[in-house]
């Protein structure tokens, strides 16, 4: 993620920089989402309204609003790279996320509708003791949030600051403040709607720019994959030519390692408390499950998409100029806008990639605010007896000390290689909150300890064995270039999912004191049938 | 569980009841039904894939036709049974669980509202 700014400071080296297009593009996205946030906010009253927009987007909506919120420039300017430099190995690496969608689809997404109101929280301590379990549901979504919020801004202060041509830590630790302040705006005026929104257009933006984009890669290669994968392979500098038609580049020196990222990546998506809060934003069940197929759809054409980018980015720019760039295989999809329509079509990507931050970020942190306000400050803190509006009040002054912290921390991480943290992200949702998820949904004798087990011992296992990984010892590109890892990989998905689904069961089978029958009963009859459901707020 | 009544949620409804009755357990017969034996499925022919890609890369670079190599054909078959699968799922939703689902609901709603 951090060297999402090399990407766009590759191109902008090979062409005469036009900071004023740049600046004048991303400007008028700045302004249209800011007019559509404001408008938005007229009707922010209640915590409904706040942190679920009034449960009143419809499933296409709130499915492009997924792809916005689901599409990180990590999976844009990254898989459009890996492809281009990597080939085959890139393309199995979007497989995970699109695949990981069926398991929101069908074992998660109505019945969380179903049973939640505002976050993941409501519904893992619907049965449960509330204290304990909204506790750890809290702490593992803030920690989520945390790493996937900490990529996202050291990737939009780089991207940022090249755009507009700052070089000087000074001048870019200002411009990672203006994002942050940006951000703070949007989900602070704005809401969940005013988020949903930005999250809206940007997916238009970005699917619509990389669909033009696509059909002129073909068109350049008579709208045939195969010439286009001759073409790829004739420009490829590997040895033999044809890797990049098969496995192996990327991964293929320690296979172990993508199988635990493999497994981070399709159980991690349906426990991501960003997306799982998305689902509260439709009226009902029925429209969750639209929301979900809306998002299969756009998710999956759009890895479709980056497929023939990055073959067309290997074909057309080659893996010489992509990989001298400064960005390196996140400067593909920038270079071949670039070879494609000029110096306009770049700014446009490049602002779009701005926009995909700036999406992220707004959900993220309205998703941990959310958590903050509605589950420490007012269940747990307060057990409940707060003031109709004071639970907003809270959740707004979080969204700015998140914001503070994100820009402190995303000045902090500069020129930090913090790759590792989207993916780290993913493995902490898979092996924290999933296995409690599916156990409450589907597993009667699942009691309190199981869940605060598996998500506060998912959570570790995850942390402590990244901090145990070449990602932090001993290696050219760790965190510290000495010593050595104790653990071999740099996904902790292999051991710590297991691990979170083997606690939660033994914390269950352990436990003395049975939960409450009729409880249960309740859960499992209302996440069925929609009955006493939240309802859409109306105007 | 000697009188679960007392347990019950304050509009009065008796959620052990509802949940035992038989149009209740045949939703969650319906849904459980198709959605497990899916889910294994698709997860089974995801991580064969990975497997495949990172155990046998020969195999998955052999040509089929042209460029396009069997690995590449076995991916985008990921795509098409995710599509399949969701369309599958949507059509049985409508079909079997929306209606029974919808039934007990109003019924319940009807309760409510009485007691």
């Amino acid at each position: 993620m951090n060297d999402v700014f090399g990407a766009i400071h590759a191109a902008v080296q090979t062409v005469e920089n036009d900071p004023v297009l740049n600046i004048s593009i991303f400007a008028a996205f700045v302004a249209v989402t800011l007019f559509i946030v404001i408008r938005a906010s007229r009707n922010n009253k209640t915590a409904a309204d706040y942190y679920a927009a009034g449960r009143s987007f419809t499933g296409p909506q709130n499915g492009f609003a997924i792809s916005g919120d689901y599409l990180s420039a990590a999976s844009f300017l990254g898989i459009c790279g890996a492809i281009a430099i990597n080939g085959y190995d890139g393309f199995l690496y979007s497989i995970g996320f699109l695949v990981a969608w069926l398991v929101a689809l069908l074992l998660v997404a109505e019945l969380m509708r179903n049973t939640g109101k505002f976050t993941m929280a409501d519904v893992l301590s619907f049965r449960l003791k509330q204290g304990p379990v909204r506790m750890a549901a809290a702490i593992t979504t803030l920690a989520v949030c945390f790493f996937y919020l900490l990529a996202q801004m050291a990737g939009a202060g780089g991207l940022v600051s090249l755009l507009l041509g700052i070089k000087e830590t000074i001048g870019q630790s200002i411009v990672v403040a203006v994002v942050g302040v940006l951000m703070i705006v949007y989900v602070l005026v704005g809401g969940m709607k005013g988020t949903t929104w930005v999250q809206i257009v940007k997916a238009f933006l970005l699917i619509g720019g990389a669909f033009v984009m696509t059909i002129w890669v073909l068109a350049l290669n008579g709208f045939s994959l195969d010439t286009l994968l001759a073409n790829a392979v004739a420009a490829s500098t590997t040895d033999p030519k044809d890797a990049i038609l098969g496995p192996g580049l990327q991964y293929g020196a320690n296979p172990w390692d993508f199988i635990s990222l493999a497994i981070a990546l399709v159980l991690g998506t349906a426990g991501l408390p960003h997306v799982l809060m998305r689902f509260y934003t439709v009226p009902t069940a029925k429209e969750a499950r639209r929301s979900v197929v809306w998002a299969i759809w756009l998710i999956g054409g759009f890895y479709l998409l980056t497929l023939v980018l990055g073959y067309g980015a290997a074909a057309l720019v080659g893996p010489e100029e992509i990989k001298a760039a400064p960005g390196g295989v996140n400067s593909a999809a920038p270079l071949l806008a670039l070879h494609l329509g000029g110096p306009f079509l770049l700014g446009f990507i490049s602002a779009v990639a701005f926009a995909t931050i700036l999406a992220v970020v707004a959900g993220l942190t309205i998703t941990a605010a959310a958590s903050f306000a509605h589950d420490i400050y007012a269940n747990v803190v307060k057990k409940g007896d707060v003031p109709p509006d004071g639970e907003v009040k809270v959740a707004r002054r979080t969204v700015i000390v998140i914001g503070i912290l994100a820009i402190i921390g995303g000045i902090g991480v500069q020129g930090q290689n913090i790759a590792f943290l989207v993916a780290l992200a993913f493995a902490v949702a898979a092996s924290a909150n999933l296995p409690t998820i599916l156990y409450s949904l589907f597993w009667r004798g699942f009691t309190t300890r199981g869940a605060v087990w598996s998500m506060y011992g998912g959570l570790a296992a995850a942390v402590i064995l990244i901090f145990l990984s070449p990602v932090f010892w001993g290696g050219e590109t760790s965190v510290f270039k000495v010593g050595t890892a104790i653990w071999p990989l740099n996904n902790p998905g292999i051991v710590s999912i297991p691990l979170g689904f083997f606690l939660g069961w033994l914390g269950s089978v352990t436990s003395r004191k049975a939960e409450d029958p009729a409880k249960a009963a309740e859960m499992e009859v209302r996440s069925l049938t929609g009955f006493g459901a939240e309802k859409a707020t109306h105007h | 569980m000697s009188d679960p009544r007392t347990d019950a949620a304050p509009a009065g409804i008796d959620y052990i009841e509802v949940e035992e009755s038989p149009r209740f357990t045949e939703l969650k017969r319906r849904q459980r039904s198709f959605v497990f034996p899916l889910s294994i499925a698709f997860l089974v022919w995801y991580f064969a894939y990975v497997l495949l890609s990172s155990f046998a890369p020969e195999f998955m670079a052999q040509r089929v036709w042209g460029d396009i190599t069997l690995g590449l054909l076995l991916g985008l078959g990921q795509f098409v049974t995710t599509f399949a699968i969701t369309m599958a799922y949507v059509s049985f939703a409508n079909r079997r669980l929306d209606p029974i689902s919808e039934e007990i609901r109003n019924d319940l709603e009807k309760r409510e509202v009485s007691a």
